[in-house]
């Protein structure tokens, strides 16, 4: 049974078993409820009839009940405090932190217990817990709304760090995350939400965590990304063929367990790589990418490794300083073109 | 439910019960100072927050539970630990780093897990216990397994946020936990006073509609029937507790601390009426033990705790080998 029915049906008219990725999200969410007992859900306002703020929900506290798709209070400590002790003791809770800027709110479970229970307790407990959040800028929701925040979580040892650009991968990551026996950060970005269609495999279907996608195949640049920005370096690789640069385009989707061997067999066939995040620049996630492929390809590389990323500000609410934030297709274009002058 | 009650007077508790506090309470006496001794003597180092003049509250805490039942505690949590009945060989073993110790030397002491005695989660983050303790408490209830959680914490737990946000979540779910705030008087090096805008943390329940009970933790009879009830109540699904239990901690926040905030008067008065020393006193005033057994009792506990402590001491350290296992499942790559 498909939950969000009326949203699909439109879709699926249109253009047969296609999926949104809020929509795809929702159905891993409707399999895994169905699939195990274990798995239960909890965050603020998750139930029906609101069914989340996205609405991405809906369906599930009606058909699952509000016992497994339990709505909670504004409290992240106590939504990932009881998530964290729910994990330990049996349970594959699934929460919702509504913003990625809200984690701040609960970084003390989050970062100094989820992450650590398995290690301090020398294996004895385990934190089978997804963490879902969603967040992005360009929606002018300003500072505190939009914040990409996968560095601090990449530098804590003991999370999983997921980020889905494609439907299919969305549903498939999310399942494989929820049955992982570690703790995932799952983060979903807004913009794809709604913006993101694609053929999605219908019942329990699982991507493994820590392979990339090859997007594109390409000789010339390895352009590498996760999230929206996968879809802007697609398009900047047709541009590139359009003048004769065979782009390859990585995208990543987990962070935390990393596909090194991707990245470095992708970088040491083209010589050149761009990495491109959304978050910003300086201590990204891209500068770790960058020292590891100068570090095991130095020899092999044909130009340095460039990084296009949001400015080293906080978000901006107006839109013109919004664009100006966030790296561009331009910018991507620039940085790639540059390699080859 | 909304109101605190004092638990105080009422029938008497089972010579046997009290006797099996006191086991407990002695044996945790007789661990600190253990430890403390081998601290002196510069055979184990590191932190160490002592729990004596505590011992009282999870003797009877533990008197009323049942094994398969849950304990959070925090880092001053050797008193919990062993009243949870952690064994004392392992436990020993992970305060000296050792590979045989409960975490394998991974955890130490602000981190002991022992899942087979039920002690889930000791933290060193004062006030996080208590929303994870939220969530045994609802994995317990929606696993439908009977099991009761009790969380331990200081009276300066009560002051952040994560009690109040825990409080509410488990009053609103009416889950099977007993919040169980040990009120020493002493938040790290600050008194209760500066730092607490209530006289009682118990009155702290009626604003989460919450039972709550205040009670003198170093009287175990009171402590014991405080323990019953709460633990009764999360079993007949009749939803969360606050217990403010009332004690005193003899040796400062941490071990090295001077004490020169805490005044001599209030420190004598406190060891003076050593609780389980009263206890002692009170088993065989009352003829429900003697002198001699009680002796008998505490040689043998002497005994155990000593093997504890030579077994860690003679025990290996973690091997290197162990750093990079148990940070994710087995076969992901760091």
């Amino acid at each position: 049974m498909t939950v969000q029915s009326d949203l699909r049906e439109e879709v699926e008219s249109q253009a047969g078993r296609e999926l949104m990725l809020i929509q795809a999200i929702n159905e891993a969410l409707d399999v895994a409820l169905g699939l195990d007992e274990t798995v239960f859900q909890l965050g603020e306002d998750i139930h029906d009839p609101k069914g989340g703020g996205f609405g991405l929900h809906k369906g599930l506290s009606t058909k699952y009940g509000l016992e497994r798709v339990r709505p909670t209070p504004i409290s992240e400590q106590a939504i990932m405090g009881a998530a964290v002790g729910a994990a330990i003791t049996g349970m594959r809770p699934v929460a919702e932190i509504m913003l990625m800027n809200f984690l701040s709110v609960c970084g003390d479970q989050l970062i100094n217990h989820a992450a650590k229970l398995r290690y301090m307790s020398g294996g004895q407990t385990n934190v089978p817990l997804t963490v879902r959040t969603v967040t992005g800028a360009g929606g002018g929701f300003g500072a505190q709304h939009s914040d990409m925040l996968e560095g601090p979580l990449v530098h804590t040892p003991g999370l999983k760090v997921v980020v889905p650009s494609t439907p299919a991968d969305a549903k498939g990551l999310l399942l494989s995350s929820i049955f992982d026996d570690d703790p995932v950060v799952f983060i979903e970005m807004h913009h794809l939400y709604f913006a993101a269609k694609g053929p999605v495999p219908e019942g329990d279907y699982r991507v493994p965590l820590g392979k990339a996608r090859l997007a594109r195949a390409g000789s010339d640049v390895t352009l590498i990304s996760w999230g929206k920005q996968v879809h802007d370096c697609l398009a900047v690789a047709e541009s590139l063929a359009a003048d004769g640069i065979d782009a390859e385009v990585l995208d990543l989707r987990s962070l935390v367990p990393l596909d090194t061997d991707a990245i470095l067999g992708s970088v040491g066939r083209t010589g050149r790589a761009v990495i491109v995040h959304e978050a910003v620049r300086r201590n990204g996630f891209g500068a770790e990418l960058a020292a590891t492929i100068s570090e095991e390809l130095f020899g092999r590389l044909r130009a340095p490794v460039r990084r296009v990323a949001a400015a080293n500000t906080p978000v901006p609410y107006a839109s013109s300083l919004e664009g100006a934030y966030l790296p561009s297709q331009a910018d991507i274009e620039a940085a790639a073109r540059g390699l080859f002058s | 439910m909304t109101t605190s009650t004092e638990a105080g007077a009422a029938e008497g508790v089972d010579a046997d019960v009290l006797a099996g506090i006191y086991t407990t309470a002695a044996k945790i006496k007789l661990y600190d100072e253990k430890y403390r001794a081998t601290m002196r003597a510069g055979k184990i180092g590191g932190m160490y927050y002592s729990p004596r003049g505590q011992e009282i509250i999870p003797s009877a805490v533990g008197a009323a539970l049942a094994p398969d039942d849950y304990v959070l505690t925090i880092y001053r949590g050797v008193h919990d630990q062993i009243a949870k009945g952690v064994p004392l060989r392992p436990l020993t073993a992970e305060f000296f780093g050792r590979a045989s110790g409960t975490c394998k030397g991974k955890g130490g002491p602000m981190h002991v897990t022992d899942v087979s005695s039920g002690l889930i989660v000791t933290t060193g983050v004062v006030g996080s216990g208590l929303p994870i303790g939220t969530g045994v408490a609802l994995s317990a209830k929606l696993r439908g397994t009977g099991q009761v959680t009790v969380v331990n914490f200081g009276d300066g737990a009560a002051n952040i946020g994560a009690f109040h946000e825990a409080l509410n979540l488990a009053s609103v779910w009416n889950l099977p936990v007993v919040f169980m705030c040990q009120n020493n008087r002493y938040a790290e090096y600050t008194t209760y006073a500066d730092g607490t805008s209530v006289e009682q943390i118990a009155q702290r329940g009626a604003a989460y509609s919450m039972r709550s009970i205040h009670v003198d933790g170093n009287d175990p009879e009171a402590m014991y029937r405080a323990a019953r009830t709460a633990i009764d109540a999360a079993r007949a699904g009749d939803g969360p507790t606050l217990v403010e239990a009332l004690t005193y901690r003899f040796f400062g926040h941490v071990m090295g601390d001077g004490m020169e905030y805490m005044p001599d008067e209030e420190l004598k008065a406190a060891v003076d009426a050593d609780p389980v020393v009263r206890l002692r006193e009170s088993l065989i005033a009352a003829g429900h033990r003697t002198e001699a057994e009680l002796t008998r009792l505490e040689d043998e506990l002497r005994a155990e705790i000593d093997d504890a402590f030579e077994y860690a001491i003679s025990q290996p350290l973690a091997e290197p080998t162990e750093l990079t296992t148990d940070v994710y499942a087995e076969g992901v790559s760091l």
